[in-house]
């Protein structure tokens, strides 16, 4: 055995060698070569580095997106590093303390950005050119609570509504649904059918149930902003009647939901879907462009259908994603220079069509090419746009009300508690120490 | 004496044990006439020495002096015991903190009953002098053990799963479940150290003392029972004591599958993964590095307080024979 090993030894070797020798074609070299060769100008030129928790977008910002910014500041390098999204908070927080976090950051919606910008962390940007690009709602998610400074350009945001597979609508017949009872119907049909599961979601990771399950529909019973806003100012409970009534309709899925669907995690409804096994999927718009390229069937859209009595329709249009810059950074300027860039219509249209699902939230017009990333824009005309209602404010104290949501939610599909109950247990969650609620 | 002789064994443990072991065994060394001070033994010990307090020891008890620390109005201030306080007795904290080291009791519990004498069994199984293929069965046994934890919960994930794998019923989605058949994968995996350290010390029993027993008519059950188990309970006792260490210890596996929030409604909580949520916070949770000490600080006090328990309820009452 050892002397077989004995003779191949030397052969491993070899073969290494004449790898090592061979012409490799390594991306670095490249950039280096590309960056020395700027006209001999490199000595002068500033790298940025950008912090991100979208790993899965490095490829469209290394390829499509910064390439037009160097294009036209060609003095300026910018460097996209993403961590995972589930360390990025906890990573960005250690490396911005610990003085070696990048130049520019992506910003999170509302309070995990306040904090950093009260704490000094994050530059103010009110003045910054092109600003006025972007209406109040979209700049509310990363401004002081009075609106009057502003820290991240807001970059884009996400639309909740439901995905379906239009092969399966068409083998049986069926409508997208304008109602909640056509939507019930529907899933009625296809249950009975028995070939597929008719609404794809898991509670395993818990967030899953809330966000694109109570998130997604909950706007049309508790009138979008209105509510949203009734809530933050205590005119109105979390367990009022159109919370009971968004938990009591969230409920009524579990079984339309595959079996087993407590332990089904997201990717697991991810891949069911994509595989073909379901047909409605409870979806935020950046699924669109994973689900392109995963599904090998065409794809449809619908809002979420409107309870009995609703006219008008609302949707989650989530203000998802921003970007700020660096208080300790070296170059302010260059910073400042990218960040007014990410503010132009150029940029926003670079980006909505590079990441399909992502909206851009300027006031320019935007041509975006994907169908069903039309689908979804198309509904900002006819439906009012609102947030996650959890999101400002609401989840200053403990317990927070977003991650309370994510458990309430799962049980309340799970059927470990009742619709009722998971509305009390929020409302007393948030009276614990919310004032405008005591 | 047949005190084992690990690499798993804490630090602590080792030394303490040494010297707990009387004045009849320390008087050895002080009895051989003086030499002169021997620097090659510092220099030896030095790099461990150092590279263990800079990572270890300092770490920790700064976290412990973190614990009497909160912000007030951004700074760090000492405040005593109020962490604690907070800790046990604010609604919210408590139940949850009471709750994860319950669950985490549990966790340690199925490892106990479950991993440890199967482990036991299988080692006694490796031992037995007429198997054939022992090194193969010894080496399956053991892969699991070298597996990272991911690819451990990814695999059991897909077995168990409703939709690709072979259990219909969503094992790890019911709170009645979720946490046991957590601590089964993790039994699964890490089988194979009891089973080795068990195993060693089997295999380092003279034959003479089994031949005898035989020779006087026990049959291998009895011989088993009354020859080596004895000779292997103080293996049995560092065996239950690094368990307990490594199971109050536990995180990985847990936030793999579960996920920080340890589901369904916090029933596979233990106290890694509120360390965790405490300490670094979780989505619009804010962390609290405070807070998170007090916790990690109520880990180690209830992990000290259990080998503590081990050290004088067990190891010095347990007898080991000069083999």
């Amino acid at each position: 055995m050892s002397n077989r090993l004995g003779r191949l030894a030397p052969a491993v070797g070899a073969l290494l060698v004449l790898a090592a020798c061979g012409e490799s074609a390594d991306p670095r070299e490249e950039t280096d070569a590309a960056g020395g060769d700027d006209g001999g100008g490199s000595g002068d030129q500033v790298t940025l580095v950008m912090e991100s928790w979208r790993n899965d977008d490095l490829a469209i910002w290394e390829d499509v997106i910064l390439p037009a910014f160097h294009e036209q500041h060609p003095n300026i390098r910018v460097t996209f590093q993403p961590t995972a999204p589930d360390e990025y908070d906890a990573a960005l927080d250690a490396k911005l303390s610990g003085g070696t976090a990048g130049d520019l950051i992506t910003c999170r919606p509302f309070d995990v950005s306040l904090r950093l910008y009260e704490q000094g962390r994050l530059a103010p940007l009110t003045d910054l050119e092109g600003m006025d690009a972007f209406g109040d709602v979209a700049r509310a998610a990363w401004s002081t609570d009075d609106g009057a400074e502003a820290f991240c350009v807001p970059m884009a945001s996400v639309i909740h509504g439901f995905l379906y597979n239009t092969e399966a609508f068409d083998e049986l017949g069926l409508a997208a649904p304008e109602t909640e009872e056509q939507f019930h119907d529907l899933l009625g049909q296809i249950a009975a059918d028995g070939s597929y599961a008719p609404l794809v979601m898991g509670t395993a990771d818990q967030w899953e149930a809330a966000t694109m399950g109570l998130q997604n529909i909950g706007p049309n019973y508790w009138n979008g902003e209105e509510g949203r806003q009734a809530l933050i100012e205590g005119a109105e409970r979390f367990d009022d009647e159109p919370y009971v009534a968004a938990f009591t309709e969230l409920a009524s899925w579990a079984e339309f939901l595959p079996s087993g669907y407590e332990s089904l995690t997201y990717p697991d409804a991810q891949n069911m879907f994509t595989l073909g096994r379901g047909v409605v999927f409870p979806a935020g718009s950046w699924e669109i462009a994973l689900f392109n390229e995963q599904a090998d069937f065409e794809m449809g859209a619908f809002a979420p259908p409107l309870p009995e009595g609703q006219d008008t329709c609302y949707i989650s249009d989530h203000t998802d994603i921003g970007v700020g810059m660096n208080a300790a950074t070296e170059h302010p300027d260059e910073a400042r220079a990218f960040l007014e860039w990410t503010t132009t219509a150029e940029f926003a249209d670079l980006y909505a069509n590079a990441l399909p699902g992502f909206f851009p939230m300027s006031d320019h017009d935007v041509e975006v090419d994907d169908p069903l990333a039309q689908e979804f824009l198309s509904w900002r005309d006819r439906c009012e746009s609102t947030i996650r209602n959890s999101y400002q404010i609401l989840s200053r104290g403990e317990p927070n009300l977003e991650n309370q949501l994510w458990d309430l939610s799962a049980q309340v599909v799970n059927g470990t508690v009742q619709p009722a109950d998971a509305a009390a247990q929020a409302q007393s969650g948030l009276e614990r120490w919310y004032e405008p609620q005591q | 004496m047949t005190r084992p002789r690990t690499s798993a064994l804490p630090e602590g443990i080792d030394t303490e044990a040494t010297t707990a072991s009387g004045p009849a065994v320390a008087a050895g060394p002080a009895a051989r006439p003086r030499r002169r001070f021997r620097t090659h033994v510092v220099v030896f010990i030095a790099p461990a020495a150092a590279i263990y307090t800079i990572f270890m020891v300092y770490p920790l008890l700064d976290s412990l002096r973190l614990s009497l620390y909160a912000p007030r109005d951004g700074v760090h201030t000492f405040v005593g015991l109020d962490n604690f306080v907070h800790l046990l007795s604010d609604d919210l904290l408590s139940e949850a903190f009471w709750n994860a080291v319950w669950n985490n009791l549990v966790f340690f519990a199925v490892h106990f009953f479950v991993q440890n004498p199967i482990g036991l069994l299988l080692a006694a199984l490796l031992a037995a002098p007429t198997l054939k293929g022992r090194g193969t069965y010894r080496t399956l046994l053991f892969i699991p053990t070298t597996l990272s934890v991911v690819i451990v919960g990814f695999i059991w994930q897909l077995i168990i799963s409703p939709v690709w794998g072979f259990v219909d019923t969503p094992l790890l989605g019911q709170s009645s479940t979720a946490l046991v058949t957590l601590a089964l994968m993790s039994v699964w995996q890490y089988i194979g150290i009891p089973m080795i350290l068990f195993y060693a010390v089997l295999i380092s029993i003279p034959d003479e003392l089994t031949e005898a027993a035989t020779v006087d008519g026990a049959g291998g059950w009895t011989t088993f029972w009354r020859v080596k188990f004895p000779l292997i309970l103080p293996t049995v006792g560092i065996v239950s004591v690094v368990t307990y260490v490594a199971n109050m210890n536990a995180f990985d596996l847990i936030y793999t599958v579960k996920g920080a929030l340890a589901g369904p409604d916090f029933a596979s909580d233990i106290m890694g993964t509120l360390f965790f949520r405490t300490f670094f916070g979780f989505q619009l949770q804010q962390g609290s590095s405070t807070m998170g000490a007090t916790v990690a600080t109520m880990m180690f006090l209830l992990i000290l307080a259990g080998v503590l328990l081990y050290f004088y309820g067990w190891q010095r009452r347990v007898e080991s024979y000069e083999l």
